[in-house]
């Protein structure tokens, strides 16, 4: 391990999956060897949102549903820099829904962790896109009459070359997961399962707990039909793990002055450079 | 010596391409040359037309009387023949119109002999050319720069047939060609290119669409990333990310797009991120007339965001101001930290005029970014006298990391609620305001030195105003504008100066109630006495300023 990231102290609630989140990140990125200045985490609002501020790490706290194209564009800028998407579900899958699917038509080199508790927790209890059907909650007081996305399902029929599912219980697994979603080159989603102690009554810990499982070891994440079903798995049992992988050029590879020269950030700038546009004016 | 051609038809008839290759060779004989457009938002069928204009003066605007109608179909001949001059001609083929002060040919039986019905505009084009004597040569010169091989072999056909069939009326004596030919959006685009600018996105909107696809087609040649986005919530965010990781990024749409923007823009002001951003106008409310022009967004653009914090907003005035005041604006924008608003309007996107060609020797690149490898404690948002910043890029300093949020933050850029913190905060970030109130530019001041009738405008009107003021300070009378391009904060010297002395002042602007009088009476002891307000989707000509004045000021 090159460096230790140094953690702050969260004004998370006690008991919260926030928590195990955070420890299965500081690990993966211990375990990779990347240092805090090579890495941006980039969230938007929700307590999901607010990692960057309870490790030390660069940071990029943005508006909520927004933290897609930010890190889209800092990903383009500089390419050197290891970009991850930190956000819950209703920042990904409900104000962020439409840069959730054109991020997954790029492809761009982005790891994207959902912290998915099925529940707006900063706003108290109300649904977000992944609360089940008929579930009461604060304000939906007789029971959600949408149905849920099914993000995994959605990014699979979008051509996801990552597709994964983890739950903040199981740790070590989680590391796996994101450290795979990290060095994955091109969008790589982490759906994370995690309880909000609060407002969440239905998708408790012991919920959770009770229904995932480890996909078997035989398990082919090529196979695409497949991984569809494990998508669409999610009521007595859930499957974690990676449900589908696939190589495929990522999106700042399609752009030969991005992937053969220096990042764009460390190009060196002269204004005589772009005197010769001026010749088809003439 | 002032002729203006119009050629008019449908969507589709290729009338862009003909008015391209006329402005072109006028150009290349050495002469001014304007050309105006006016398209409807159809990609078939409607009625437009271009107007190229030229002289052996410099030109500044369109004129409502024209020399010669190259009419495509019937309709245009029934829309134009009264602008024409009393010399005037219209030049069609035989089908179209027979009338009087026309000069019609068997454009389409000619094109049967050539067998490519393409070229049929440029059978006019050949006609136009031997009216005014130009030589069969340039014209053919300018369709070599365009069209290759068999294309290229027709039109050349087509040119001469056409210019066999009159008798010169005029004999343009050959001039010098030492300027260039471009576009307020073209020269926008080559002054952020100039200026560093590696980053652009934007979604597709009627008249900031070719600032897109002009910097689209240099992106590999200069190493430009430019991302057409799924809407424009992302192109602003995605800009201000591009930004934090250190390029130089821009963004821009027109009124409707921007409003998009309006969250990010206030996120922007908080998190102090550097990035320029451009609002082409056009008419709204809404929809509004997508292919028409207005100066109707600059209160927006002021006041827009919630919250309250430093921005700068600019106008562009000409192709040569969009030029350099572009690349101005990046270097405002790092300087500051700021979000800096660019507003064009359709008209100077569109129009076409030939200027000096830009100096680029004049552009410099001021980044402001901490260069320093060598720091204890980085605090991205410092409480500093000036309210400006340290700037760290995120990667280039080990053990330095660097924190952007858009919550209130203290000084390490981490989210906090203390009273005195966020006053602090509050205040560092609107100093920066008053110290860029020591970077601003005056407005220009053209005609009269210390005018009784002082004119007040701004952006794309420059030019008709100019021309407007050219002929009537010819006739002796006491007049002058301020041009303002530098609008919010408002540079107030010169309106305290002249206001004081002028014995009115008239305000001119493309939009219905009179903005820019309303943010200089706010901020100034004067308001305007007269009012000539446009906002029917079209520009002023020099023309109808210069009636205007004449009618309701000078009268």
């Amino acid at each position: 391990m090159k460096y230790e990231y140094k953690l702050y102290e969260p004004s998370w609630c006690p008991g919260c999956g926030n928590y195990m989140i955070r420890t299965a990140l500081k690990m993966a990125l211990e375990e990779l060897e990347i240092e805090p200045h090579e890495v941006v985490l980039v969230s938007g609002i929700g307590q999901a949102a607010k990692m960057q501020h309870y490790i030390k790490v660069n940071g990029f706290n943005g508006l909520h549903g927004r933290a897609i194209p930010p890190a889209i564009g800092i990903r383009l800028a500089n390419k050197n820099l290891k970009v991850i998407v930190e956000s819950g579900d209703g920042g990904s899958y409900g104000e962020g829904g439409n840069h959730f699917i054109h991020a997954i038509r790029r492809n761009i080199d982005i790891a994207h962790f959902v912290h998915d508790n099925q529940i707006y927790g900063l706003t108290k209890g109300q649904a977000s896109p992944t609360t089940a059907m008929g579930q009461k909650t604060t304000l939906q007081f007789d029971g959600v009459k949408v149905e849920p996305i099914k993000p995994l399902a959605l990014a699979l029929t979008m051509g996801a070359g990552f597709v994964a599912r983890g739950f903040s219980g199981d740790i070590p697994h989680l590391v796996s997961l994101m450290k795979a979603a990290i060095e994955y080159k091109g969008y790589a989603l982490v759906d994370i399962l995690q309880p909000c102690v609060v407002w969440n009554r239905v998708n408790t810990f012991a919920w959770y707990k009770n229904r995932v499982y480890h996909l078997p070891e035989d398990y082919d994440y090529t196979n695409k039909e497949e991984a569809m079903k494990k998508a669409l798995e999610f009521d007595d049992k859930i499957p974690i793990g990676i449900l589908y992988k696939e190589e495929k050029e990522s999106y700042e590879d399609r752009f030969d002055f991005i992937k053969n020269g220096p990042p764009l950030v460390d190009r060196q700038l002269n204004p005589m450079d772009a005197e010769r546009l001026m010749e088809e004016f003439r | 010596m002032d002729f203006s051609v119009l050629i008019g038809g449908a969507a589709g008839q290729g009338l862009e391409t003909s008015a391209h290759i006329l402005e072109h060779i006028l150009k290349r004989c050495g002469y001014n040359v304007f050309t105006y457009r006016d398209y409807m938002s159809r990609v078939r069928g409607g009625h437009n037309f271009t107007q190229i204009r030229f002289s052996d003066r410099e030109l500044n605007s369109f004129t409502n009387k024209v020399d010669i109608v190259l009419a495509l179909n019937e309709e245009t001949v029934l829309l134009h023949k009264e602008r024409l001059k009393e010399e005037g001609i219209i030049i069609c083929d035989e089908d179209i119109s027979n009338g009087d002060r026309t000069l019609s040919f068997p454009f389409r039986k000619i094109i049967g002999k050539i067998k490519n019905p393409k070229v049929i505009n440029t059978i006019g084009l050949g006609v136009i050319l031997k009216y005014f004597g130009i030589p069969l040569d340039i014209g053919e010169g300018v369709f070599g720069k365009l069209f290759k091989g068999k294309a290229y072999e027709d039109n050349k056909l087509a040119l001469r047939e056409g210019y066999n069939l009159i008798e010169e009326k005029y004999h343009l004596e050959l001039r010098e060609d030492k300027k260039i030919i471009i576009n307020g959006n073209s020269a926008l685009s080559l002054g952020a290119v100039a200026a560093g600018c590696r980053f652009y996105c934007g979604y597709p909107m009627t008249p900031s669409t070719s600032i897109l696809s002009y910097l689209s087609s240099k992106s590999h040649e200069m190493g430009i990333m430019v991302e057409q986005v799924e809407d424009e919530v992302a192109a602003l965010n995605m800009a201000l990310g591009a930004s934090y990781a250190g390029v130089r990024a821009m963004t821009g749409s027109s009124g409707g797009g921007f409003a998009l923007m309006v969250e990010a823009l206030s996120f922007a002001g908080i998190v102090e991120i550097p990035v320029v951003i451009v609002n082409a106008q056009r008419p709204g409310p809404a929809t509004g007339l997508s292919t028409r022009t207005e100066q109707g967004d600059l209160r927006f653009v002021i006041h827009a965001g919630h919250g309250e914090f430093p921005r700068m907003v600019m106008a562009l005035r000409s192709p040569e101001d969009a030029f350099y005041q572009t690349a101005r604006a990046f270097n405002l924008a790092d300087r500051y930290q700021i979000p800096v608003i660019i507003l064009t309007d359709l008209y100077l996107d569109d129009y076409t005029k030939t200027i000096e060609p830009f100096d680029f020797g004049r552009i410099k690149i001021e980044r402001h970014i901490l260069e320093e490898k060598d720091i204890k404690e980085y605090k991205r948002y410092e409480i500093t006298e000036s309210g400006i910043s340290p700037r760290l890029i995120p990667g280039k300093v080990a053990g330095q990391v660097v924190l952007a949020d858009s919550h209130e933050l203290d000084e390490y850029g981490h989210i906090t609620e203390d009273t005195h913190i966020r006053t602090e905060m509050a205040l560092k970030r609107m100093r920066k305001l008053d110290l860029l109130k020591d970077d601003l530019q005056e407005p220009w001041l053209i005609g009269v030195e210390e005018p009784e009738n002082l004119v007040v405008c701004w952006g794309s009107t420059y030019g008709a105003v100019k021309e407007a003021l050219d002929r009537l300070i010819e006739e002796g009378h006491s007049i002058g504008a301020l041009v303002f391009g530098d609008i919010y904060p408002l540079p107030k010297k010169k309106i305290m100066e002249l206001g004081r002395t002028a014995k009115r002042i008239i305000d001119i602007e493309q939009n219905m109630t009179g903005q820019l009088d309303s943010i200089i009476r706010e901020e100034t002891p004067y308001k305007s006495d007269i009012k000539i307000l446009k906002f029917d989707g079209r520009p002023f000509s020099g023309e109808e300023v210069y009636i205007k004045l004449k009618n309701e000021v000078l009268k």
